[in-house]
Order: C-alpha cells, then structure tokens, then sequence
C-alpha cells in the first residue's frame, strides 16, 4: 500500500513540475498576447490541479499557498483583478515557490520546513493585497445595488425569480457534486461565480437534501447541489467548460433553452431524492412553469420503469441540438482518448535498459555476422545481413525514444531573462530558434546547468546598459539568441549576444598577470577568447549576484567536456559574442568506421569522417595537398607507439571538426561498423585523444579515437591557426 | 430559551477549518446566534456548515441566528441564494415540512 503511495507521489511529483513549467510559460507568454484568456486558464488549471492533488496526499502547506494563488487567479479570470506586470511577476515567484515547495516534498518534507513556509508568507501577503483590492473594488461597484445591503434580502430575491418566469429561454444547469470536492481543492462557489461572468445566473436553488444530521456530517465533503438558470449566448460546450475541471466529480446536466417536458422528466428521475421537490425548484429557477411540472411527473409516473431515453426516441422529441450536443460530447471523448494514447509516459530507467540490452544485441550480432561470413554458407551470410539491418532499424528506433525536443530546456531561458533583465535593469529580449531540434535526453539535462550560465554571462557581461547602447547607436533593446541545429554527427548550440563583445588586450592582459600565458608569446584572437574558459578566469570589474565571480565559465567547459563536447567562442569588439557548444547526438552507440594499424583496431564516429584518400605527404612535412588545400595529418603509428613499419598503401582518413580538417594516417580501412560505446575506466581518464573503447565481433576490444582532439592536435602541430573559432572544449 | 450564546466567526470561514469549527457550531449549551461579522472569507464547506447548524437547532425545536453578516458572507448568500434557508420565518415555516422530512 504505501508502495503505491510513494508511486503516486512520484506521480503527483512529476506532474507538478510539467505543471509550473506550463504555468510558467502560460505567465511568460501573457506578455504581448492578444487573447489573454487561454493563457489565464491555463495557469489557472496549473494552480488548481496542484492545489487539488496536493490535497489528495494531505500536503497541506502546498494546498494552503496554491490555494490563495488559485483565488487571485480565479478573479482575474472573472476580470475582478487587471493582469499587471506586477502581478505577472508575482505569480511567476509563487509559481518557483510552489515549486521549492514541491521539491521539499520530493526531499522527503510533507509538511514543509519553517524556512520554507516563511519563505511563502512575504507572497501571501502581496497575494492577499491584489485579492483585497479587488473585493474592495467589486463593492464599490455593487455599492448602488440595494439588495447587497440587506442580508435577509429575501423578497428582492423571491421577486427576482419570478420576475422573469413567463419565458423559459434560458439555460438550466443542475449540478451535483461529488462529496470530495472540497477536499480535492475546489470549490463549487468559483464555478458559479465564473458561470456569472459568461452571461446572468437569472436564478439559483442551492439544494440541501444531502446534507446528513450532525452526527454524520463530515465539514470536509460536499453535499450541496445547485439548480441554475442561466441566460446566455454562449453554447452548451462553453458551459461545460466551466465545468471541465470537476467534470469526473459532478453529475452535470445542461438543459438548452426551450427544452421539451420530456427532458426535464429525465433530470427529475435524476435525482435520487424527491423529484416533487426538484420540481419545486425547476418551477422557482423559473425553469418549468407548474403546469408543465404536472405534466413532466405524469409523464415519469405514466412509464415508470421505461428509460428516459426511450421515452425521448418514442416521442421523437429530442431536440437536434441536444443530440448534437450528445454525439459532439461523445466525440470529444474518443478523441480525448485517442490523444492520450498517443503517449504514455515511461521510466528513464526502462529505456536506458533497452538502450544497453540493443548496445548488447549490436555486440552479439557483430559476431553472428562474422561468423557467417567465416564459414561461407551463402544462406547464412543472407540471414544475418538481413538480421543485421532489423538490428540496426531497432537501434534508431530505441535511439530516437530517447530524443527530445531542445524546445523545452530553451523555453526555461524565456524566464531567466525575464527575471535577470529585471534584476540587471536592462531591456532584453530572447529570440529563440531551432527549438525543434532532438538531441538525446541525458544531454538535454546536462546541458541545462552550462547553458544557464552562458546565457546569464551574456545578459550580465555581455549586454551592455541601455545608455552605453544609445551612445554606441544601438537599438536600447539588448537581443539574446538561442540556436540549436544539427551539423555532422553533432548538434550545436549556440548562445549569441549583441552585446560589447570581448575585450581581446583586457584578457591578455589578465591572463598574463594571472600566469595563464606568456607575455612573450603569440596568441591568435580565438586562443585569447578561449582564455576566459581557463579555471579562475573573470574580467568583471564588480562581482554582481549573477556572475563575475570567477567561477563558471571554466565550470561550463568542464561539463561540457564531461559530455563529449565541445566549446567555441568568437567575438567582435561593440558587436556581439557568440558561444558555440557542440554536443554529439547520442552517448550511447554511434555509426563508426573501422581503420586499422598494426593488428590494433581503432573506430572513428563516422559521422565526423569527410573522405579516405590514399596516402601521399609533401615531402617532410606532416601534411598533404588535398586537392589544392593543405591538410594536416597525424600518424596513429607515431601518436600511440605502435611498433612495426608502416603497411604498403597507408590511407588517410579525412576528419571535420567544427569546421576545421584533419587527416589521420592509418594502414587498412576496415569499413562501417555499429559501435556501442562504453567507457573507459577511471584509469585512463587521463589518455588524451581516446574517448571511450567498443567490442568488435571477433570479442575484441576497439579504442574509439576522440576527433575534436586529434584536430585540434593537428592544428596545433601545423601552426596553422582555425580559420574562423577555436575549439577549446 | 435562555440567554443568547453567541457565537463569534471570525477571519475564514472556509474548508481549511472545517473541521475544528463543526464541535463550535454545535457546541453545548447549543449556539443561539452566529454573529458572522468577522468573517472575511466563506466557501461552500462553511456555508454547510452554517446549514448543519440550523438544521441541527431546528431538528431540536431550537433556532439558530445569524447576525452580522459580513460582506462576503453576504456575497456567497446572494450568489447561492442561500438567504431564505436561514433568513426569516415566514420563509423557513414554508419549508419547514421538508427539513423535516430530510433529517
């Protein structure tokens, strides 16, 4: 049981945390919208589905906040309270503190800490402010209206109601909810007051049969049920609307305007308790007159044991647009249905497991394959190679599970400039693109942390005040630009600023006081710019809360690195910076192509392979002509010691990297091969230009050789400088 | 009846006190009026609760007042039009038969 509990939780956890991120992208895209409303309920459905699951594992803390985030929310939807910036920012910290909340809870706090619900109290009161506010304004407007000052205002009321009895077109609602309504976080009054603000709740029954003696009444179940009769132009969708948040716990039926007898007939029979007294309302809401009530309880008397529905079809007397209303509703749900099972949600777990057991499969098959070939059965040889291709398909397929749109970790990025342009006093706004961009789920997660602190490093350091633009004939409006696309084998994404750009003599100045360079030598633009990923490294004149401490940037290539990637960084002087990271795609298996040397085999990712060309190299030189441009080369035989002499007919295979070419001399080319890549142990942490080791068929084990290091060794080797950013990463 | 016992609401009067509330309503010797004047916030579990407390007084041959009724209690009785249920006796003996047949 509790194992179920803690399932749920887990559940309810998750849940919460997509919630705030929907709410907090609903509050961010209010800014500029046209059509608020959508925006305003979904926040609202945020706050309000927290606050009721919350309730469900007895969190009251959350409950008790959300609950007032919920009612300031509920008048802005019913227009009580104007949507300020102000506000905006408000709920956009109620929203990080629901979810401070929710993470306590995650740590194992049910109940909150002091911290944390002091942490909360500041928001209240700023909430209860905008909630004050606006009931003081609502009764100053209702303040002309007589029957608001009288609280037994009974024969306003009861004239109110008969008032307009003569016709019957309006709608009439009878709603009855669940006992655990309220305990689920909601309450019935905010739907009726919200039905007001759609049109004129011309009259309104409370119904009180349900509520128990005192004995067996419990203050936390609802028990009372409403009758409405409502005029307005909306349709029947748009009231259910209303409703759609206690849909699953309310008994809900909506009668058009004009309804024949026959169908308040089958909301008497309904009700559970006494129909004569419903009648009694239907008559008072206005809804049916006395007459036409007789003729309803005859009717239910006359076929007592007929269904409604029956009833209705004999007859022929539905009304098209309540079958309409019917089949639209029955639609709905199979859609509603169908949606849903358009994804479901598993365990990370789950699929890392089925990403080690294809890892295992591809290993298995390699050997399968080789096999086959060996004993030359041309059978066997067809069945593996057919073998092998569904292995790959399964592969791609268990790759791509785990890709995920860069969309959602950009979106993130919408609030920190938000808040971060406020907090800095700076005018900026982010322009996001490639959002679509799928790169593998561990990656997206890790890359969160490094691409916050770029982003707040531009916005910090690089954006400059609004006067400094003015004076340099910028726009005042600082522009920040995500990027993310695919480039061989890699994605890269990139963090671009307009701000002043790097200070080249600044660094170098800085680098050589900190000891990072010699005074004496050369240093190419890239090289300097690259200094500021040095450990200990900030050129900040002041330490701000954001960044300047000197720690990060060195930080961000660490991880970076520590995923295989790399960083770039090029910067004009008064125009802009722009940071390059450049991730590979997936971390776990890669298409690869086989080279040889000696008898040790070495995999190269393919996708970073440009061509093989036979091997030739100006005379003495570490270097061939390709086709009229210089290409650096490394020899494998020289880079790892390998004895022997070197084979008849070298090859050289042509790597790219962020741009740059390098050639890797090796002696046989072994073909295309699936590599799983698994790690090198903590011991060879240190290798340089190895990034991790696969299993061949034979059982033997392969190096994976690391491209961006060998590039960069080569270039380093060449003196050649990149052409356009250095790879530091 | 003897002297009134007057109950005084105040702040919240709402689902988040439910349940400490419901033994004040119904408290012996039994509550003869509710003076709601301090109420600041009433939701559909405190307006079940006001009935549970007429309805109890009734049941017992007694009666229970509200007096006082604060803005936004005010509100929520207009908005369910809840008035007549614990308004004034001409309303209430009109229903009465029912109430009775409920308990």
């Amino acid at each position: 049981m509790s194992l179920d509990m803690d399932d749920a939780l887990e559940m309810f956890l998750v849940e919460s945390r997509e919630l705030l991120g929907d709410m907090e992208t609903a509050l961010l895209a209010l800014e500029g919208a046209d059509d608020k409303t959508e925006m305003v309920n979904a926040i609202f459905r945020a706050a309000h589905t927290i606050k009721g699951s919350s309730g469900l594992f007895s969190l009251d803390h959350v409950v008790a906040f959300t609950h007032v985030v919920e009612s300031v929310l509920d008048k802005v939807r019913a227009d009580q309270i104007a949507l300020s910036d102000k506000l905006v920012v408000l709920l956009l910290s109620c929203s990080d503190h629901i979810g401070s909340l929710i993470d306590g809870v995650a740590a194992g706090q049910l109940a909150g800490t002091p911290e944390l619900l002091a942490a909360g109290e500041p928001l209240v009161t700023q909430l209860r402010a905008f909630l004050d506010a606006a009931k003081a304004a609502a009764q100053a407007q209702n303040a002309p209206d007589p029957s608001r000052q009288m609280p037994t205002a009974d024969t306003e009321q009861v004239q109110r109601i008969h008032g307009d009895t003569a016709n019957a077109d309006h709608w009439h609602i009878s709603l009855r909810f669940g006992p655990d309504v309220l305990r689920n976080g909601m309450d019935p009054l905010s739907f009726i007051r919200y039905l007001g603000t759609m049109g004129r709740v011309v009259a309104i029954e409370t119904v009180t049969d349900g509520l128990p003696d005192a004995e067996h009444m419990d203050p936390e179940l609802c028990y009372l049920g409403f009758e409405l009769a409502f005029q307005s132009k909306v349709d029947k969708a748009a009231i259910e609307q209303v409703f759609e948040f206690v849909r699953d716990d309310c008994r809900l039926v909506i009668l058009p305007p004009h309804s024949l007898i026959s169908e308040y007939v089958s909301l008497l029979n309904l009700q559970q308790g006494d129909a004569a007294r419903l009648g009694d309302m239907l008559v008072r809401c206005g809804t049916l007159t006395p007459q036409e009530l007789d003729m309803a309880l005859n009717t239910q008397v006359d076929a007592p044991n007929t269904p409604i529905g029956t009833i209705l079809v004999e007859q022929g007397s539905v009304q098209p647009e309540v079958v309409e209303a019917a089949l639209t509703k029955q639609k709905q749900v199979k859609e509603a249905g169908a949606t849903e099972s358009k994804s479901i949600r598993v365990d990370a777990d789950k699929l890392d497991q089925l990403i080690n057991l294809v890892g295992e499969l591809i290993i298995a098959g390699a050997s399968v394959n080789m096999i086959a070939h060996r004993s030359r059965v041309i059978e066997l040889t067809e069945a593996t190679s057919k073998l092998a291709t569904l292995v790959e398909e399964v592969r791609d397929s268990a790759l791509q599970l785990r890709m995920v749109r860069i969309g959602a970790t950009f979106n993130r990025f919408q609030r920190v400039v938000h808040d971060v342009s406020r907090d800095l006093g700076k005018d900026i706004t982010l322009v996001i693109d490639g959002e679509d961009t799928e790169l593998d789920k561990t990656v997206v997660e890790k890359i969160g942390d490094p691409l916050m602190h770029l982003v707040r490093n531009s916005m910090d350091h690089g954006i400059e005040s609004a006067e400094v633009r003015a004076a340099r004939g910028k726009p005042a409006q600082g522009t920040l630009k995500l990027n993310a696309y695919h480039d061989s084998g890699a994605i890269v994404i990139s963090v671009e600023d307009d701000g002043g750009g790097l200070k080249r003599d600044k660094i170098l100045a800085k680098a050589i006081e900190r000891g990072l360079v010699d005074a004496s030598h050369h240093l190419t633009d890239a090289e300097v710019y690259g200094l500021i990923f040095e450990p200990g490294f900030s050129t900040a004149e002041k330490v701000t809360n954001l960044s300047g401490r000197g720690v990060g940037l060195d930080v961000v290539k660490r991880n970076i690195t520590a995923l295989r990637g790399t960083v770039g960084i090029n910067s004009e002087e008064g125009v802009g910076t722009i940071v390059t990271v450049r991730l590979p795609l997936t971390l776990a298996i890669i298409d690869g192509f086989l080279v040889g040397v000696d008898k040790a085999v070495y995999a190269i990712p393919l996708d970073m392979i440009e061509e093989c060309v036979a091997y030739s190299a100006e005379p003495g030189h570490d270097y061939t002509n390709l086709r009229g441009e210089v290409l650096p080369f490394i020899r494998i035989r020289e880079l790892f010691s390998v004895p022997g002499k070197p084979a008849k007919g070298e090859n050289i295979v042509v790597l790219k990297h962020a741009g740059q070419k390098a050639g890797l001399v090796v002696d046989t080319l072994l073909g295309e091969f699936q590599t799983v890549i698994k790690p090198l142990g903590q011991m060879f942490a240190q290798s340089k230009c190895i990034s991790g080791s696969t299993i061949l068929g034979s059982g033997d084990v392969a190096l994976i050789l690391d491209v961006p290091a060998l590039v960069r060794q080569a270039m380093s080797k060449s003196g050649q400088a990149p052409p356009e950013r250095a790879v530091v990463g | 009846m003897s002297a009134a016992n007057v109950l005084k609401m105040d702040g919240e009067l709402t689902i988040f006190r439910a349940m400490e509330l419901k033994p004040a309503f119904l408290a012996q010797p039994p509550v003869t009026e509710i003076d709601l004047s301090g109420v600041t916030d009433l939701d559909t579990a405190g307006v079940q609760l006001l009935m549970l407390a007429k309805k109890t007084a009734l049941a017992q041959g007694r009666d229970v007042r509200l007096v006082g009724h604060s803005a936004a209690v005010i509100d929520v009785f207009e908005l369910l039009n809840v008035a007549a249920y614990f308004g004034d006796h001409l309303v209430m003996d009109s229903r009465t038969p029912a109430t009775g047949a409920r308990s």
